[in-house]
């Protein structure tokens, strides 16, 4: 936290903001009282041991899980009480998402995937195809374009789900592992793609990894452990 | 590795003879290298004159006098900043950082806020070696890959002993 | 906003059409499946219009109703003359008019002049085909011309008109001056309309489930692309869109492929005659109303059930992440179907008092659908319910499979539910005609090793002439034996009664009575257990064919006997010529029963040309042990052809479903023979995939189709009667379709197995 890289102010106003999330799933406890702020232009890594609740958080960040309880805020709207109707229009508009693997639908080629979110928004066909052509393009994945996701490398794969998180201009984009199934120069070619899109964008992102190279494009890491964020207080007995 | 923290961390629960110490130094971290009783009582002595630690008692039995060490609130607080002040990411640091878990769990702090710390201290460093990585040259790029990946190490150590805490406290307080 | 709703189903039409290779294969398949279905339904809505087109033609060329007694210038003597040949029935009309403005039958323009004959289009063949040279024989007129399609009961009938001579008076012989009748037949009796309505549901239930199963086929593919769209941001509503977007294309297709099938199928229907019947491509129109809801209810059934499916798999946006666990199944709103099936019945249990009335008809088989409809939704729960308790010991294809069923018991469940629907109405049907059938049924009591054949003589030939038609009978190269007996009806003076009376020699008259000893002169009396209201009496005085006559007074009682035919003749007069001279010159009914060689193959049709010598009017017909009424023949065969078409048409949906579901796991197969999974164990694997639900399936099916046709018999007052060889027949049948199945399937299995099956997707 001590980075002197340049980075947002911290005095922004929060894009997102959470205060005491928690989340039950049956007798385990995913998330037990976490607490975060993301804020414009940010890359916020989420790290942690398998299971402890890294996903979830994202999930429930992202609006696609509801969580039990706790305060949850998108700029000016309230995500935990907001209808499902509400919390898709934000993934449409305002989120982009890139999994590990499986976002990708496969039936259809690359350029039709990333046109895809601008096309539920009604975009038309074609003007969506050019945008989504463009983001391939800034990806350096237009070779691809025609193929459909089965068809191609991991690698490009996972730059080709990045153009399509991209293409409607998020304001935060939510990254759950994203180059989990890369070896390190794919993944290292991806992630410097994301960010350098993002930073000209101001994009927030949060990075769920375990990865600490992956965390390192990160201009900030929270650790969640059981469920909870560690934060570093005293040390004190 | 900082042997006067070291001491002063282990008199942290409760006054010793020199000779104590040391037998315990060595048990915990003296596998490889044992500390000579001379270092032991320099190192006791520079504590002495700067106030960290004071004699207890000294008993007088058939043979030479024996000092009983204690530590003083002074050297309660320099433990606590040693501890939470996270050491520079630096190669093989390993030793270092195990006595500073050992040493925590011994004296019942949190040793993961140790890691904790240790980590943001380690990723930081990353960050730096990334941001030059990606503007840099193949070279620098070559060169920070290098520094990148033995801090990923560490940092995965970190990561690891971490989820190992709970186990490593019962064997350290056997 | 999101946009509008045309653009999101357009948007899931889209998506359906894209897809690549995978997507179009299950397009196709989903149309095809449905465009089959659909032209099922099609053919059934047409059953109406082609029963009414048929029935038209058939009443407009009537000519059984009139029989008048004067002749006129608008007057036609008519003799039926229908024959059989090689197993073909023949229909056959001798016309000879007897004025100008004689009535001409529908079909012909101009009556058969002297010694021609007009024919149907099928006789044409027939008749011009090589083997047919006893037919041409026997139909020994000219052939002048064609009946028209309006003359014909349907394209494949065999039928001619040929010009009568020297008919007048005739037994046997009609006049009449009109073709047709004007009012409605009689209709199908009660008991056989419950059961056409009965055939109805239970054959279309399955063609219904069928189509359901179809529009679900890809729908694990389906639903990971939908909760791929619900992570970019579709809410629940507009993902209910695109899935019914996509369903809609399936189902729009099938329609048109249906409506293309069906008229392809239309125009060769005509080709084929199966058991009597053939239909004109023309009839074969489907009812407007019909038409209209199944084009609106098949694109609306997919509709709904893609979206029923949503609703139970919920897609959430992290479905292409985690698959979150389904709960256990209930078992109380499954039993509702059943009960309200069981609901609607029971009322009708009490008596048969209007099993004629639409309400009941309605009732009978919206009863039915329910009850068949409880089969579908039991078998989930049951699946589940039995399954779960399943232990995964045994071998390890054993283990793959039970594991399997218990992930996904719903579709293991709705795989064998069409068959299972299927299986239960068709026993409920056996249950049903078997039933009727037993009761309809009546054995005839014939003695077939006296004798094969019968034929008889009704325009009337005195005991000479008899005789010499018997001996050219018994000339006929194939024919063994032959007996027989002039009868006629002696009728009491002076009272409105009337009794057999029956010449022929003595051994004519030993064939139909206990005669010890019978010498030319000698008369009987044949005497029965039952109280005969007024038994002939020796010197009785009776009139035959208008001849004042005496019984003997010698006649003797004898033991009447049944004739080869199973006929008895109680209270008849027997005599010999000599007992009767002046009768024995009157023009007498002739009976001949003949014996055949069996090992002459055409025995019948000589006999049948021997018969058309003698007189075209003479008629010659096989005797039966048993006789049926032949509108159950007609029914039973139908159902016969229904649950075989509907047994194959699931088989088709089965393969298609089973083939989906393994191209869905193909990654998973790929791995375990990478692992070294053998891949025997794999195949095992997959049979009991299916035999373990197809057994869970078929037994009740078993139960709830023979409850249904024993529920139906009570209905309507009959006996209780269970068909075990039938039932195991049906049974099996099921169970054959299956095991087909899976092994059509095996092939594809077998190369989804290889290793490089691993990278996919
Ligand atoms: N849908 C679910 N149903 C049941 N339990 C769940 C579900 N989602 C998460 N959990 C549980 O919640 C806990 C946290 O899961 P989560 O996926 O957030 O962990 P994670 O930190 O992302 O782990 P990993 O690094 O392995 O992805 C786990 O114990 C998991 O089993
Ligand atoms: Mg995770």
């Amino acid at each position: 936290m001590t980075g002197e890289a340049p980075r947002p102010s911290t005095g922004q106003a929060p894009l997102l903001s959470a205060r005491d999330l928690r989340k039950t799933y049956g007798p385990t406890t995913a998330l037990d009282g976490v607490s975060l702020d993301v804020r414009p232009g940010e890359i916020v890594a989420v790290m942690g041991p398998s299971g402890s609740g890294k996903s979830t958080l994202m999930h429930c960040l992202a609006g696609i899980v509801r969580p039990d309880s706790g305060e949850l805020r998108y700029r000016d709207r309230d995500l935990i009480t907001a209808s499902d109707a509400e919390r898709s229009a934000l993934r449409r508009s305002e989120f982009g998402f890139v999994f590990q693997f499986g976002q990708l639908v496969p039936e259809l080629t690359c350029l039709e995937n990333v046109a895809l979110p601008l096309r539920m928004e009604g975009v038309r066909r074609k003007e969506a195809e050019r945008r989504a052509a463009h983001w391939l393009d800034r990806l350096d994945v237009s070779d691809v374009a025609g193929q459909r996701p089965g068809q191609v490398s991991g690698g490009q794969g996972q730059r080709v789900a990045v153009a399509r998180a991209l293409v409607t201009d998020p304001a935060v984009v939510f990254a759950d592992e994203p180059t989990g199934a890369l070896d390190s120069l794919n993944g290292e070619l991806v992630m410097r793609l994301l960010t350098e899109c993002v930073e000209q964008s101001e994009t927030a992102v949060v990075l769920v990894t375990h990865e600490p190279s992956v965390a390192a494009y990160s201009h900030r890491e929270v650790v969640v452990r059981d469920g909870r964020i560690r934060t570093s207080a005293g040390l004190s007995r | 590795m900082s042997v006067s923290h070291t001491l002063l961390a282990l008199l942290e629960r409760g006054p010793r003879h020199g000779y104590d110490l040391k037998q315990e130094f060595d048990a915990q971290f003296g596998q490889d290298r044992p500390l000579h009783y001379g270092q032991v009582y320099a190192t006791l002595a520079r504590l002495l004159k700067n106030g960290l630690v004071e004699v207890d008692a000294v008993e007088h039995g058939g043979g030479p006098e024996r000092k009983r060490y204690a530590i003083t609130a002074a050297g309660v607080s320099d433990v606590e900043g040693w501890l939470s002040r996270p050491e520079r990411p630096d190669l093989y640091l390993n030793s270092t950082l195990y006595t500073k878990v050992v040493l925590a769990l011994l004296t019942g702090r949190d040793a993961a806020t140790i890691l904790d710390v240790q980590r943001a201290a380690h990723l930081d460093l990353m960050r730096e070696l990334t941001r030059r990585k990606t503007r840099g040259d193949l070279a620098d790029a070559l060169i920070c890959d290098h520094a990148i990946f033995h801090l990923e190490a560490d940092l995965r150590w970190l990561e690891l002993t971490g989820s190992r805490l709970d186990r490593l406290a019962d064997e350290v307080r056997r | 906003m999101s946009p509008g709703r045309p653009r999101q189903l357009a948007f899931g039409v889209w998506l359906a059409f894209r897809g690549g290779v995978t997507g179009w294969t299950r397009l196709a398949l989903t149309a095809t499946a449905v465009g089959l279905g659909v032209a099922f339904l099609l053919l059934a809505a047409s059953v109406p219009n082609l029963l009414s087109a048929r029935d038209a033609r058939e009443s407009a060329r009537v000519d059984y109703l009139q029989d008048l007694d004067r002749r006129g210038d608008d007057t036609l003597l008519l003799g039926r003359v229908d024959t059989e040949f090689h197993g073909v029935a023949i229909r056959g009309r001798l016309l000879q008019p007897e004025g100008p403005a004689a009535p001409v039958p529908p079909g012909l323009t101009a009556l058969p002049g002297p010694g021609e004959m007009m024919v149907s289009p099928a006789l044409a063949e027939l008749l011009s085909a090589p083997g047919s040279e006893l037919l041409r024989a026997r139909l020994d007129y000219r052939v002048a011309g064609r009946i028209g399609d309006e003359g014909l009961s349907g394209p494949g009938e065999f039928a001619f008109y040929a010009a009568g001579d020297r008919l007048a008076g005739k037994s046997g012989v009609q006049r009449l001056n009109a073709f047709g009748e004007t009012g409605q037949g009689d209709g199908l009796n009660p008991r056989l309309m419950l059961l056409v309505v009965v055939a109805f549901v239970v054959l279309l239930a399955p063609v219904v489930i069928f189509l359901a199963a179809a529009v679900r086929f890809g729908g694990e593919s389906r639903d990971r692309r939908l909760a791929a769209l619900r992570l970019m941001g579709a809410d629940r509503r507009m993902t209910r869109w695109y899935a019914a977007g996509e369903a809609l294309a399936g189902g729009l297709l099938g329609l048109a492929i249906g409506t293309v099938l069906f008229l392809a199928g239309r125009r060769l229907i005509g080709r084929f005659t199966l058991w009597h019947i053939s239909v004109f491509p023309a009839d074969a129109r489907p009812s407007l109303p019909l038409t209209v809801t199944i084009a609106v209810a098949v694109p609306a059934l997919a509709v709904v059930v893609s979206l029923g499916v949503l609703r139970k798999v919920a897609v959430e946006p992290l479905g292409v992440v985690r698959r979150a666990g389904q709960g256990r199944r209930r078992l109380w709103w499954r039993l509702l179907l059943p009960i309200a099936g069981l609901a609607l019945l029971a009322p009708l249990f009490g008596g048969r008092a209007d099993t004629h009335g639409q309400l009941t008809q309605v009732q009978v088989g919206g009863g039915v659908v329910l009850l068949l409809a409880g089969v579908v939704t039991l078998l989930p729960w049951l699946v589940e319910a039995v399954v779960r308790r399943l232990g995964g010991g045994g071998g390890l294809s054993w283990q793959l499979a039970v594991r399997r069923i218990q992930m996904d018991s719903a579709s293991s469940a709705r795989l064998v539910s069409g068959v299972a629907v299927a299986v239960a109405g068709a026993i409920a049907l056996q249950t049903l005609v078997a039933g009727v059938r037993s009761v309809s049924v009546q054995d005839t009591g014939a003695d077939l090793s006296r004798a094969q054949v019968m034929a008889s003589l009704d325009e009337g030939v005195t005991f000479t002439e008899a005789k010499e038609i018997t001996a050219r009978f018994a000339a006929t190269p194939g024919v063994r034996s032959v007996t027989g007996n002039a009868t006629s009806i002696a009728l009491v003076a002076d009272a409105d009664q009337g009794m057999p009376f029956i010449m022929g020699t003595c051994a004519d008259l030993r064939e139909i009575a206990e005669i010890a000893r019978c010498r030319p002169g000698d008369a009987f009396i044949t005497i029965t257990t039952e109280d005969d209201p007024e038994p002939p009496r020796p010197g009785q005085r009776v009139v035959v064919e208008g001849t004042t006559w005496t019984i003997p007074a010698t006649a003797t009682p004898v033991k009447g006997e049944r004739s080869p035919d199973g006929g008895a003749w109680r209270g008849a007069i027997l005599v010999t010529p000599e007992a009767a001279a002046d009768l024995a010159a009157k023009p007498l009914r002739l009976l001949l029963y003949l014996g055949l060689d069996p090992s002459e193959p055409d025995a019948v049709e000589l006999v049948r040309n021997t018969a058309a010598e003698v007189s075209p009017l003479m008629r010659v017909y096989g005797i039966q042990e048993v006789q049926v009424d032949d509108r159950f023949a007609g029914i039973l065969r139908g159902i016969l052809v229904g649950t075989v078409a509907i047994l194959l048409l699931i088989g088709t949906s089965m393969l298609a479903t089973t083939l989906d579901q393994l191209r869905e796991r193909r990654a998973l197969l790929a791995t375990l023979t990478a692992f070294g999974v053998r891949r025997a164990v794999l195949t095992r694997a997959t049979l009991w995939q299916m035999a373990v639900p197809v057994a869970l399936g078929l037994v009740p099916a078993a139960l709830i189709g023979t409850g249904l046709g024993l529920a139906l018999l009570v209905m309507l007052g009959l006996p209780p009667h269970v068909g075990v060889a039938n039932l195991l027949l049906t049974v099996s049948a099921g169970a054959g379709l299956v095991t087909l199945v899976t092994l059509a399937s095996l092939p594809v299995q077998l190369r989804l197995m290889r290793p490089e099956g691993l990278r996919t997707e």
